[in-house]
């Protein structure tokens, strides 16, 4: 029961674009097409789960054993650096149609602030999910990352189809590009307050 | 030295990191509850902002290409540890309100996009201005953003309560009215700032 309240939590209550604002600049970025924008939240619901898995460990049994915690900031971000380039690299020569779909958009993820935003959230917030505010274990941790990717991945899909259909209107001057996309981005978050209080 | 000066002015309105190079939004979204927060926010960016500048800039000729990203990147990100340490020090309560988004401001683009484009290929004082300017700009627009909000979503600016009631648009102050907010405010900047 309570993995399916971290479920419907990270994807619908605490969207991770639409609620947390984590990954906005690949968000705009690459949400033109619709086909990119699958390509992009493959990617980074495959890294998010990845990295947060290795910064987890990482953290309990390197960081908290030998009370070097202030480097976590700097610990995450080379891990997550150099998994990025990994993933590349094992992709690349064990499945190059995979490496196909993801490639063009795996370096992009190291700077896409919603890995590492997960990575740390995950070891420092007490989360409740209905129950008590605890600490998460490996275990939810892995759920919440990955649900958290699909959240962004579903966020990523309906603003791609609704940017195709916006660019296909006629909107003013001034509008024109990323100011309308933001508006209506407001307006879908403001669709998706309505399942705030879902899950506490 | 007008040069310099053209640097630092350059972030305000031509390259104004938010509304025309929309770099950085995950901050400046997220962080902008309230004037206060925003023009924080924007000032721990401005400090890594010129201190990597200033660093990048003075190591670039010595850091092997093959590496180059790596090594600015641990550059960025002790800067960013020392913003976390010096704010949960000095003011814990804001370091509180702003929470994740400080150790993020190692992903910020704006920070690894100057190094790339400026701080790696020029001159520490030229970097340092260059810093100076892009984060004055950037928080300059989060202070406006954050100012938008405060009056829009809980009817006070900088903390001063100007409606004397407690009745704002609380929609304003959440993640929708950051979205419209930001999308309108530049519309106005193109409309009225932005030189075609």
């Amino acid at each position: 029961m309570e993995y399916f309240l971290i479920i419907i939590s990270a994807i619908f209550v605490n969207n991770i674009v639409l609620a947390q604002f984590l990954g906005i600049c690949p968000f705009l970025g690459v949400s033109n097409k619709l086909s990119t924008a699958t390509g992009m939240s493959m990617a980074v619901c495959f890294v998010i789960t990845l990295a947060t898995l290795v910064t987890y460990l990482i953290n309990k049994y390197l960081l908290i054993p030998f009370n070097i915690t202030f480097l976590q900031t700097i610990a995450f971000i080379l891990v997550i650096a150099a998994l990025v380039q990994m993933v590349e690299i094992v992709l690349k020569k064990t499945s190059p149609s995979l490496y196909q779909a993801l490639g063009i958009f795996l370096p992009l993820i190291t700077t896409n602030c919603a890995v590492l935003g997960v990575a740390i959230d995950v070891v420092t917030k007490q989360f409740t999910f209905g129950g008590e505010a605890h600490f998460l274990n490996l275990g939810e941790a892995m759920v919440y990352a990955f649900a958290t990717s699909l959240g962004y991945g579903l966020a990523m899909v309906i603003f791609a189809g609704i940017r195709e259909h916006l660019a296909m209107n006629d909107v003013p001057k001034a509008f024109k590009g990323v100011p309308i996309a933001l508006i209506s981005v407001g307006i879908l978050a403001l669709a998706f307050m309505g399942f705030s209080g879902m899950v506490k | 030295m007008s040069n310099r000066f053209k640097l630092i002015t350059d972030g305000f309105v031509k390259n104004n990191p938010t509304f025309v190079l929309i770099l950085g939004m995950c901050p400046t979204l997220a962080t902008t509850t309230s004037a206060i927060n925003g023009l924080s926010m924007g000032l721990a960016t401005l400090f890594v902002l010129v201190l990597s500048n200033i660093v990048i800039s003075a190591i670039a000729p010595v850091v092997p290409d093959k590496v180059h990203i790596p090594a600015y990147i641990v550059v960025i990100a002790t800067f960013v540890t020392l913003v976390q340490l010096l704010m949960q020090a000095f003011t814990p309560a804001m370091y509180e309100t702003l929470g994740l988004f400080i150790p993020l401001i190692v992903v910020n683009c704006i920070i690894l996009g100057r190094a790339e484009a400026f701080a790696s290929k020029n001159g520490v004082l030229d970097s340092a201005c260059d810093g100076l300017g892009v984060g004055l700009g950037f928080t300059c627009s989060l202070t406006v953003l954050g100012a938008v909000r405060e009056m829009l979503g809980s009817g006070s600016i900088f903390g001063w309560n100007f409606l004397g009631g407690n009745d704002g648009m609380l929609a304003f102050v959440m993640a929708p009215g950051a979205f419209i907010c930001l999308g309108y405010l530049m519309v106005l900047f193109n409309k009225f700032l932005k030189k075609s």
